[in-house]
């Protein structure tokens, strides 16, 4: 364990990344996810025979190949399993957005998937691996929902 | 049957390396069509010699390149799939067309014109599909960004530092400063890393590679061939790609199992490689380490046995991967980090020149290279020459 990392901009408030760039295309495997984001739902894909989870959601399961899927209300709550800090926009257009941070969640009880999002509001000095996170919405113009994740305090 | 040591790297060229976009007006064909001549002509062949190609991350377009250079007849022509891990594979591709007779001799080549696609927004380079939308909606629009999550990984289940990515950075660009063809001229000091503007945490500016113009071609044909032509052999020993199933698209997926995802993904092409070659880590004089990022050689490295899992970052730390004094010296070029990044392919250039004996920062006696392709999505890959 390294108790050494600083992250830059440490006081900065990490930001949402620009919903402009943000284009969720869908088929008949992934749609129930991005469904449930609507109502403000975090789901996971549970294999309908063997209980594996996957993510993203694919045509059949990697481990039994059935294609029966339950879709699992999870709780929203996660673990930080890793983080970059973008400091740096790659377009004039994201300038605004710097600070963001894509971090890989692991979800509650989603069988050890993994879900890559964004940690958003937090003072960035406060993010690490290991921290404990929760759900929150993002609603876009074009009518998708995307999920995105707070520090849960303490 | 493998292709082990059947086939040799007899001729290589590339055009000269510049700053993306100051290859202009020169067109892509152009600047391949110049490398693969250079090649042939570096190996005493005729572009009538030339029956297949062999290429990887999309390849080119085989036909256009018979209209422009006058090729009559291909017998072979194909691509490895993926990206950028598949530069020292394709020399594996065209060994297997030419054991398999089905040509008799392969150019491999790749050119790269950044003005027309920026590397460093290559993961979102195509439009979103139902996959891709699982980590393009985070922001992560470059593959530097989605590398740094690994290295920030691995920098807490081992303790790698920062200072241990500016090594990589520092004797890369050490050895670039003799060499004449390297884009970087400035020696860089810890001070200078330290002071490079942050990119993507833990990745700064000197933890990417170049953003380069220019094309590298090689020519492969048989060993038995190879003795009568111009140029003293690199033998291909080996050459392998592919990859863990568990690593699959890696760092566009992210749900590797965790001893996996704090690596380059090169596991199983590293042991395949070794057992193809019959050598280990041991055995190999010098390597030419895909650097697309500082992290990511740290974790080759690792990969490829040179250390232990999870000491990537002492190992290079103690100075073992410098041209001088160094156990395994690294990127004797200047790499794709301080030299020229062609997708993979300068690193194959710089290994043949080792083997010759005709590199400008030359490892006394190199016997055995190694050169891996770039850590991506599946395929990984890997190459042994041998003199």
């Amino acid at each position: 364990m390294n108790a050494q990392v600083i992250n830059s901009m440490p006081d900065a408030i990490s930001k949402a990344p620009p919903e402009e760039m943000v284009h969720i295309a869908t088929d008949q495997w992934t749609q129930p996810f991005w469904d449930a984001a609507k109502q403000h739902k975090l789901v996971g894909a549970k294999c309908g025979n063997c209980g594996k989870f996957r993510l993203p959601p694919s045509p059949m399961c990697p481990k039994c190949h059935s294609q029966k899927i339950d879709w699992v209300h999870l709780s929203g709550e996660g673990t930080i399993y890793t983080y970059t800090i973008i400091t740096r926009a790659m377009s004039p257009a994201v300038e605004p957005y710097i600070p963001y941070v894509p971090a890989v969640i692991t979800l509650e009880g989603g069988g050890g998937t993994r879900l890559v999002s964004n940690i958003v509001g937090a003072r960035v000095g406060d993010i690490a691996i290991g921290g404990k996170v929760r759900v929150i919405w993002e609603d876009h113009k074009d009518g998708m929902t995307v999920p995105h994740f707070e520090l849960v305090p303490g | 049957m493998t292709i082990k040591d059947k086939t040799a790297i007899v001729g290589i060229g590339a055009t000269p390396y510049t700053k993306r976009g100051q290859s202009a007006p020169q067109t892509m064909e152009e600047l391949i069509a110049k490398a693969v001549l250079k090649a042939v002509d570096d190996a005493g062949l005729k572009i009538t010699d030339v029956d297949g190609f062999a290429y990887f991350a999309g390849g080119h377009d085989t036909s256009l390149l018979t209209e422009i250079l006058g090729i009559p007849e291909i017998r072979f022509t194909a691509t490895l799939t993926g990206a950028g891990g598949g530069s020292a594979g394709a020399l594996g591709l065209a060994a297997s067309a030419i054991v398999g007779g089905l040509a008799k001799t392969v150019v491999v080549v790749c050119g790269v014109q950044q003005a027309v696609l920026r590397y460093g927004t290559y993961s979102s380079s195509h439009p979103a599909d139902p996959y891709s939308s699982f980590y393009l909606y985070s922001g992560l629009v470059s593959p530097g960004q989605a590398f740094a999550l690994l290295a920030r990984r691995h920098m807490h289940l081992y303790g790698t530092t920062r200072e241990q990515f500016a090594e990589v950075a520092m004797s890369t660009r050490l050895n670039a400063l003799s060499n004449p063809a390297a884009l970087m001229k400035k020696p860089m000091s810890k001070e200078d890393y330290f002071n490079a503007p942050m990119i993507s945490d833990p990745h700064c500016l000197f933890d990417f590679c170049l953003e380069t113009d220019g094309a590298v071609a090689a020519v492969v044909t048989s060993s038995e061939r190879a003795k009568d032509l111009k140029q003293k052999p690199a033998y291909i020993l080996a050459s392998t790609h592919g990859g863990d199933g568990n690593w699959g698209r890696s760092l566009y997926w992210f749900n590797m199992p965790d001893d996996l995802f704090t690596s380059s993904g090169h596991n199983t092409v590293a042991k395949q490689l070794y057992e193809m070659a019959g050598v280990g880590p041991k055995d190999i004089d010098v390597a030419q380490i895909y650097d697309h990022f500082t992290s990511q050689v740290i974790m080759q490295l690792e990969d490829y046995g040179f250390c232990k899992r999870g000491e990537g970052g002492p190992f290079v730390a103690s100075g073992a991967i410098r041209h001088k004094g160094g156990s395994i010296p690294v990127n004797t070029d200047g790499g794709q980090l301080s030299c020229a990044y062609i997708w993979g392919m300068s690193h194959v250039k710089e290994a043949v020149e080792q083997i010759r004996g005709t590199a400008v920062n030359q490892v006394k006696d190199a016997e055995l290279c190694l050169v891996t392709g770039g850590p991506s999505n599946i395929p990984m890959s890997g190459l042994i020459l041998r003199r």
